[in-house]
């Protein structure tokens, strides 16, 4: 059955242009300038109940302002789209009743009231029946470990402890969708962990339909079923993790701390990508030469300090993939259809 | 004297920049003179007794007040009282700059880079639509320059006592919220001092008050004379450099206060 | 739970919250009180001097003051949110009200209140019962219904100003000073009886920004003056209503914005 439908959607914003220096500034005072951007031209998916999308790209990409559209905040150019059979922005109201929303930078708790405080004011304007709300937050608080934090005001709290009261916060209303905007973003490595084994058992024991937007290449890893990745306000990729995977496993990065800093890096199933102190990095197709025999190569030739293996930044890949693209010549969105649960 | 001189032209050219506000503000002004013009013009109009001042003396009198009112708006310094809520001001404290002489600059550079914005605009609309007057005589005129600049002067020293209070949290919030409005209404902006009951003039002329405001105005429009008046801006002068030295006093008990308490 | 008594929850919240800080609120109520009440001592010491404003004496000017000065404190002090929403788009945060399932202006109106403009309320109130009594008011059943009547009018004005001013701030988050020149103005013209104004300024004050139907004509009911404005009796009981259709109209105008946000994003 399908929860969320988007199709051919188009949104554009005009920038307000500011010429540099004095005189700019005073012409700018008279006339602006403004210039067209093109934040989604035309964007087309659609989401089942209880799937676990990881919704990925560059900054800049369109990836906020499709959450926004979802949500019924923002008002699109063209095109269509349903939540829960409804249209987000003519029903904002019930939209944003039925959905849950985190945004990674900014809690949507009050800052200087205790934890426990923000929840029953949040089931007050959710209007969560006492019952309902009493369950569901006992049993969130359980699940997240918030005991502790509950007669904290919020302005006190770590980033990794806030998070997981954001998370709690959003899920008081029982909603059948969760939008996460960046949940992990400047994490602690325990926390993050926290946050993704949430999500997944959100998603896995109550069917709860969540689109995340991350810039984490394990919170895709671990979590996500199925990835779309958004570059420039169009679909990439639409399809499961291994596609996205046999596009990335061809990209792996060795990064050694020499010894001692001079000498040439190289080898020739590895490419060098940066050469910085004692630093250098290559990058490499495990498909050519496995990690281990890289690095025992390397390590044969210099004195290495020391060594990780590590998959490329997302963005890189991403970019990655439209230059291939463009080269190859077809930057269509590609849509595995039988590859959907 | 150099990293005074530096940091008065870094916040003088920094609030230079903000011409928008200025023009808002001198919007708001324009408007606060109009209504008062006509205010004292409905009490003229009705009138048989012999006034303190004619009615064209108080239409240069409300003016002047609008063109210079950034003299007579005392505040602290926001940036500096943060500091001293976060504690950041010990490492102020730990510079190699005398804290006064600093806190006193800003509060002089705050006031004149906006007052210059805003007062040629003012006076030019009053000068061509309001009937505003030039000055008594070119002696008059230069007089009131220098008290206006005596007047700068003393508002920065009464806004460096404001800022420096700060470093008693709750006291130096009461003196904050209390002192400005005494000195706003006493300086001639509500009504000008002349209008006061006669009883009361001993102690205006007395106060340091009237230095801001009614002192410059009064010697522009030649109703204090040119001898007079030199010994006015003497007074403000006299009352500029006894809030200086008691600035600076107070200044030492409070950050030793605050050393004393661990910061 | 209802929007009245969310309404109401928000306010306990941000009542408490700010009680926290007891001797600062009172120092705040002080210092508000003398600020504002400085303007009733300019006018005691005019009237020494002068014996009428065009006509007006000391305690009917009072009355006008103090009017004014209720209905500016209580629009103050409920419609902070209002006030302070330029900071609110700044931060970005209306975002997150746009995401809950509740009217925007609502949340905004709930958002904050300042109990320290009682010290403004408290010299308006004083202001008006010094002028009361001083000044021969003949009082009918009418007539002390109408004084709540203008102050509900008046209040109503007022918030919807900070309605409209806070709308600005979709299309741009500069030159707000401009707007608080109309309102904080506005309660500065309405201190005085407006017909001691020009014209045009009149004018404006009565039928762009209803100014003197929350204020002047209700009182020159309660005086019992005739008015050399000419208005009829039936128009000066029912005037302060205008107020309140305007802020109808200031929620009007804040929904258009709320719509401008949302297609332009932020």
């Amino acid at each position: 059955m399908a929860q969320i439908v988007v199709e051919n959607l188009v949104k554009t914003f005009r920038v307000a242009e500011r010429a540099p220096g004095m005189w700019g500034a005073l012409k700018g005072l008279a006339r602006r300038r403004h210039r067209t951007v093109t934040a989604l031209d035309g964007i087309s998916f659609t989401l089942r109940e209880g799937e676990l999308l990881g919704y990925i790209g560059p900054n800049g990409a369109g990836k906020s302002t499709t959450v926004k559209i979802l949500s019924g905040i923002l008002v699109p150019d063209s095109g269509r789209v349903e939540v829960l059979g409804k249209e987000p922005w003519t029903h904002r109201i019930e939209t944003v009743a039925r959905i849950g929303v985190v945004f990674g930078q900014r809690t949507q708790l009050w800052w200087d009231l205790p934890v426990i405080e923000s929840f029953d004011l949040l089931r007050d304007i959710y209007r969560v029946p006492s019952d309902l709300y009493r369950r569901n937050r006992d049993e969130l608080v359980a699940l997240l470990h918030l005991e502790p934090l509950l007669d904290t005001p919020v302005r006190q709290l770590s980033l990794g402890q806030r998070m997981r009261c954001d998370l709690a916060a959003s899920l008081l209303h029982s909603p059948r969708i969760l939008y996460l905007d960046e949940p992990t973003i400047g994490l602690d490595a325990v926390s993050k962990l926290a946050v993704r084994d949430f999500v997944r058992r959100l998603n896995q024991e109550r069917g709860v339909t969540v689109i995340l937007t991350t810039h984490d290449m394990d919170d895709i890893e671990t979590l996500c079923s199925r990835v779309i990745v958004i570059h420039q306000g169009g679909i990439f990729l639409d399809g499961t993790l291994e596609q996205l995977r046999n596009r990335v496993s061809s990209e792996r990065r060795l990064i050694v701390d020499l010894a001692n800093e001079n000498g040439p890096v190289s080898d020739p199933d590895a490419e060098l990508v940066s050469r910085q102190g004692r630093r250098a990095t290559l990058n490499f197709d495990p498909g050519r030469v496995s990690p281990a025999e890289l690095i025992a190569r390397i390590v044969a030739r210099h004195e290495v300090v020391d060594l990780f293996v590590e998959n490329p930044p997302i963005e890189e890949i991403v970019a990655r993939i439209y230059s291939s693209c463009v080269a190859e010549g077809s930057c269509s969105a590609e849509q595995d259809r039988s590859a959907q649960p | 004297m150099k990293p005074y001189r530096a940091v008065f032209s870094a916040r003088f050219r920094m609030l230079l920049q903000y011409r928008t506000a200025a023009l808002a503000g001198c919007a708001t002004q324009l408007f606060w003179g109009i209504i008062r013009m006509m205010i004292f013009a409905g009490f003229y109009a009705v009138s048989t007794a012999t006034q303190p001042m004619t009615y064209p003396e108080v239409v240069n009198y409300i003016w002047l007040g609008q063109a210079t009112i950034l003299l007579t708006i005392m505040h602290s310094d926001a940036e500096v009282r943060s500091m001293i809520r976060s504690g950041a001001v010990v490492y102020e404290m730990a510079r190699p700059v005398d804290l006064y002489r600093l806190w006193y600059c800003r509060a002089v550079a705050g006031r004149a880079a906006p007052l210059l914005l805003r007062m040629l605009p003012i006076f030019l609309v009053a000068f061509l639509c309001f009937g505003f007057a030039l000055p008594a005589s070119p002696v008059a005129g230069l007089l009131w320059a220098l008290a206006t600049v005596g007047a700068l002067l003393l508002a920065s020293s009464f806004s460096a006592l404001l800022t420096i209070t700060h470093l008693w949290t709750i006291a130096g919030d009461g003196v904050n919220r209390i002192l400005p409005m005494f000195i706003y209404a006493f300086s001639g902006m509500i009504v000008p001092l002349p209008f006061f009951p006669d009883s009361l003039q001993p102690l205006l002329r007395l106060l340091p008050f009237r230095g801001v405001a009614d002192t410059p105005f009064r010697i522009y429009m030649g109703h204090i004379p040119p001898a007079e008046a030199v010994l006015a801006v003497l007074h403000q002068l006299a009352w500029t450099t006894v809030l200086i030295l008691f600035g600076n006093w107070l200044l030492r008990r409070g950050t030793r206060r605050l050393v004393v308490q661990g910061g | 739970m209802g929007p009245l008594r969310l309404y109401f929850r928000y306010v306990g919240v941000s009542l408490r919250g700010q009680m926290q800080y007891r001797a600062s609120f009172i120092l705040s109520a002080i210092g508000i009180f003398g600020g504002t009440g400085v303007e009733v001592l300019g006018i005691w010491v005019m009237f020494q001097r002068f014996s009428t404003l065009r006509g007006w004496r000391m305690e009917e000017v009072l009355l006008f003051y103090g009017v004014v000065g209720i209905a500016f404190s209580l629009a103050e002090g409920v419609g902070r949110g209002f006030d302070l929403f330029d900071g609110l788009i700044r931060q970005g945060e209306f975002d997150r009200l746009l995401l809950r399932p509740r009217g925007t202006a609502f949340q905004v109106a709930a958002q904050q209140w300042q109990p320290a403009r009682i010290g403004r309320l408290a010299q308006a109130v004083i202001a008006f019962a010094w002028g009361a009594s001083a000044a021969d008011i003949h009082w009918t059943l009418p007539r002390v219904a109408l004084v709540p009547f203008a102050v509900l009018g008046g209040a109503c004005l007022f918030y919807g100003l900070f309605v409209l001013q806070a709308t600005m701030c979709f299309w741009t988050v500069e030159s707000l000073e401009i707007w608080a020149t109309v309102t904080y103005g506005g309660n500065e013209t309405g201190q005085y009886p407006v017909s001691i104004y020009r014209r045009w300024f009149r004018g404006f004050f009565t039928f762009i920004i209803p100014l003197a139907c929350v204020s002047y004509f209700p009182m020159i009911a309660i005086l019992g003056r005739r008015d050399e404005l000419g208005s009829p009796v039936w128009f000066q009981l029912l005037a302060p209503g205008i107020g309140i259709f305007f802020l109808l109209v200031s929620l009007r105008v804040w929904r258009f914005g709320v719509r401008h946000y949302r297609s332009t994003g932020s």
